[in-house]
């Protein structure tokens, strides 16, 4: 196969601590390798350009039915959007865009690897049918734990063993990836019109709560050594004041320590924690408690985090936590949709305008920089919008550019019609911090990959990894001091390889490398108590049969499977 | 004011798309440069020559030029659409999506146009001196900002669906209405000299809709609460004025919720 070498660029590898160091990538069949193992290379010329490896989203709705949903009751997110390019599938859509321009525009970014954010069960063929079709880019899907009938069952009992066997079992069913937990508890009381909003509410019915579902979980996952730790969207989101309820559900991963042999440090992935650190007890007075998240995460190594940064755009909230659609749609009357998904979780989606005429807006803006801002490990803190909840992905080298230059977050600030308001009710204006380049490759690469489990493979440079590598167009060593530059750069990469293959250059589409879906396999003892309940509520409450539940092979596309053994 | 007169002389077999027949996009250019425009028969591509013989250059600027469409138009879709300046006059029919999204200028059919004339209108006149049918001055396809401004007048009949989501501007229609009048209105004006067929006013917050005729199937959600003269369309007459739709949120302006008018002539 061919050869590939990547000279002079100024590498940036945390998982190396390699920062800036002027040296030549190897590639050789797909693979990074040694230089010395180069006969006979092509070669890109990376003088005065950073190189990184292939960027990594640990949390992103890209796939799936709710985004599907979005998709189909947005027509208007793709009037005049939708430029007809040559050489690469119909792009279409802004906040929801089509499968294909997501494929694309996260490889014009340099991004390889996308963790979609929320697998209802039920419904992952129709997700592993849209990683399909969305190309370049390799996916992986985490099913949704926090809100299913069997995982309530034997929490309650605090029965690990078994909510583990029905969790290996789910995987496998779903070919997901990990547990996500949206919302505990929160999602099956909306069943009954109600909520968990906060953590010791009893659900409905089953009288287990949104602790018991959280600490459980972090059981069983460290119980399975799963390569990504449980990944949670805790209780009570985008309310004021919800900062303390954000604190009680960061406790709870305490006494916890990672086991598993894919080099996690971490017991408890918090996500779009900006949806998480506010203060105050209405829209009136709501405030910025960013400070007082950031000083427990960075004082609790076991914890990792992603922004979930508001881009300050027109966009299309999507979760699987259906009552805070419900309390979204009753604030800005806009049309709004709701799915049930029987025995497993309840999404909705509503369109929102972030704009940067309303104080809570901007004041959500400020809170997401100042978690990144404020972060003393940026290996546990990410760059996420939640896409396409805070903002479309599209806005990632917009928030790196916010958090790379002072000046940028200043003129944004400028055209803030509650600028002093904000000021007030944040921190952001007396943060000077800036970020660089090694910083943006910890938030955006090495530290996703650490936290997904996956740092083998994605998020370095180091040989026998995948050959996945991002060349964007600044020198470390002359930074451009104008700040659109900067987002210019990261938006359209010089270069990326995605498995040896030149998939962009210059910002455009130039080949379509296979992508790939990834998924655990986890081989755990035969549980007989397990089978016979998931014989049982497949008979007694689920529409479908049990025989036509698990994903068909013909829907699993070009798998690369994470196997762990628990038998041993 | 320069002229350019677009004659069809070779009419597709398949519908045009003709969203750059618009004042902006021949401004600055020579009759043989508006030739070279592209306009789209599905999904094929070609010169706006291949269907119309162009006489005449664009003037400097938009609100510099003047477009005249002579043959059958019934076909062409688009024309004027997202103009901002000068002005159109289409000597016959036309198809669907004329003066779309226009945010100024003027278009004159001297025929009818078939639906979703005027959506998402921003400003500008769009004048049609026959019928219209559906979706008329309405919001695009699940968006919720319809007609921001600007000036519809329909001589004829038109389809149903007027004005869904109207936030401003007026729609003066001669004729009858379909069903959905001003559907989820949120401003705007809606006239309508001869009869409704019903719905009108529906999940409306804010606006007015004035009917000469009489509403066939009036809803349940408006309430008859005066009777009051005003001038319309440059004429005075006497209306019973209802509030509406009572079913919906209303906005609180000066501590009184604003409803959504409709006025029926007596």
């Amino acid at each position: 196969m061919t050869e590939l070498l990547i000279k002079n660029g100024s590498v940036f590898d945390p998982l190396q601590g390699i920062k800036g160091d002027r040296m030549d990538i190897a590639i050789k069949d797909g693979k990074i390798v040694e230089t010395s193992t180069l006969s006979n290379p092509k070669t890109i010329d990376a003088a005065g350009m950073a190189v990184m490896a292939g960027g990594v989203d640990i949390h992103s709705h890209v796939v799936g039915p709710k985004v599907n949903v979005g998709r189909l009751f947005r027509p208007e997110d793709k009037l005049f959007k939708s430029p007809l390019k040559k050489s690469t599938r119909m792009e279409m859509g802004f906040s929801v865009p089509s499968t294909f321009k997501t494929g694309y525009d996260y490889a014009r970014m340099g991004y390889v690897f996308v963790n979609e954010a929320a697998m209802p069960p039920l419904h992952s063929p129709h997700v592993h049918e849209e990683i399909r079709d969305t190309p370049i880019i390799d996916n992986a899907a985490m099913p949704v734990f926090g809100n299913n009938w069997f995982t309530f069952e034997y929490l309650k009992n605090h029965e690990i063993e078994n909510n583990a066997a029905y969790t290996a079992w789910l995987l496998r069913a779903t070919r997901g990836f990990g547990i996500k937990v949206v919302n505990p508890g929160g999602s099956e009381a909306w069943g009954w019109g109600l909520n968990c909003e906060h953590i010791h509410d009893p659900v409905p019915y089953f009288d287990i709560t949104p602790a018991q579902i959280i600490k459980g979980l972090i059981e069983t996952n460290e119980y399975l050594g799963l390569p990504h730790s449980m990944h949670l969207h805790a209780n009570n989101l985008g309310n004021p004041g919800n900062y303390v309820d954000t604190l009680e559900s960061l406790k709870l991963a305490e006494g916890y320590a990672p086991k598993n042999n894919f080099g996690r440090d971490q017991v408890m992935h918090v996500t779009h924690l900006q949806f998480h650190a506010y203060g105050g007890d209405s829209w009136g007075n709501v405030e910025s408690k960013s400070k007082e998240i950031m000083d427990y995460v960075n004082a609790h190594d076991n914890i990792t985090v992603d922004l979930g940064q508001v881009t300050l755009d027109e966009t299309t909230t999507m979760t699987a936590d259906g009552p805070f659609e419900h309390h979204l749609r009753a604030l800005n009357n806009l049309k709004w949709a709701n799915v049930d998904v029987e025995l497993e979780t309840a999404a909705g989606v509503v369109p929102y305008i972030y704009s940067p005429n309303v104080k809570v807006c901007t004041i959500q803006w400020a809170v997401g920089l100042e978690l990144a801002l404020l972060s003393k490990d940026l290996m546990r803190t990410y760059i996420t919008t939640d896409h396409p909840n805070a903002g479309p992905f599209t806005r990632y080298p917009q928030v790196i550019t916010w958090l790379m230059n002072r000046a940028a977050r200043d003129e944004t600030m400028k055209t803030f019609k509650w600028l002093d308001r904000t000021i007030e009710s944040t921190c952001i204006d007396s943060i000077d911090r800036e970020l660089s380049l090694y910083e943006i490759a910890q938030m955006t690469r090495a530290g996703p990959a650490k936290a997904l489990g996956v740092s083998n493979t994605y998020g370095g440079l180091a040989p026998g990894m995948d050959a996945d590598v991002a060349i964007y167009h600044l020198n470390p060593e002359d930074m451009p001091s104008d700040p659109a530059a900067i987002e210019k750069a990261f938006a359209r990469c010089a270069w990326l390889v995605k498995d040896g293959v030149v998939a962009v250059r210059d910002g455009e589409i130039v080949a379509e490398p296979a992508k790939r879906t990834i998924w655990v396999d986890v081989k755990v003892p035969e549980n007989t108590q397990v089978q016979r309940d998931i014989y049982e509520h497949f008979l007694r409450h689920y529409s479908v049969q049990l025989e036509n539940y698990s994903l068909f092979e013909e829907h699993l596309h070009n798998p690369r499977v994470i196997e762990v053994d628990t038998t041993q | 004011m320069k002229t350019v007169i677009l004659t069809l002389t070779n009419p597709s077999e398949l519908m045009l798309e003709g969203q750059n027949i618009t004042p902006d996009n021949f401004a600055g250019k020579k009759a043989a440069e508006i030739a070279t425009l592209d306009v789209w028969e599905g999904k094929q591509k070609g010169p706006l020559g291949r269907y119309f013989t162009v006489e005449g250059d664009g003037g400097a600027t938009a609100a510099e030029t003047k477009i005249i469409l002579r043959g059958d138009c019934t076909r062409v879709k688009r024309i004027g659409q997202q103009m901002t300046a000068g002005e159109i006059i289409i000597e016959g029919n036309a198809d669907m999506y004329i003066g779309g999204w226009m945010k100024g200028g003027k278009i004159h059919v001297k025929g009818n146009v078939d639906s979703f004339c005027g959506i998402g209108m921003e400003g500008g006149e769009l004048v049609i001196d026959g019928e219209a049918y559906h979706h008329l001055g309405s919001s695009p396809r699940g968006e919720w900002r319809g007609m921001k401004g600007g000036l519809i007048r329909v001589a004829g009949n038109v389809g149903n669906d007027t004005a869904t989501f109207i936030n401003g501007g007026t729609i003066i229609i001669g004729g009858d209405a379909d069903i959905h009048v001003s559907t989820h209105g949120e401003g705007g004006t809606v006239i309508i000299k001869g009869n409704a067929k019903g719905r009108v006013g529906g999940q409306m917050v804010k606006g007015d809709i004035y009917v000469y005729g009489t509403i066939e199937n009036p809803l349940p959600g408006f309430k008859l609460v005066d009777e009051v003269e005003q001038e319309v369309d440059g004429e005075k007459a006497r209306f019973a004025h209802y509030i509406g739709d009572l079913g919906e949120r209303h906005p609180v302006s000066k501590g009184k919720p604003v409803y959504a008018n409709i006025y029926t002539r007596i």
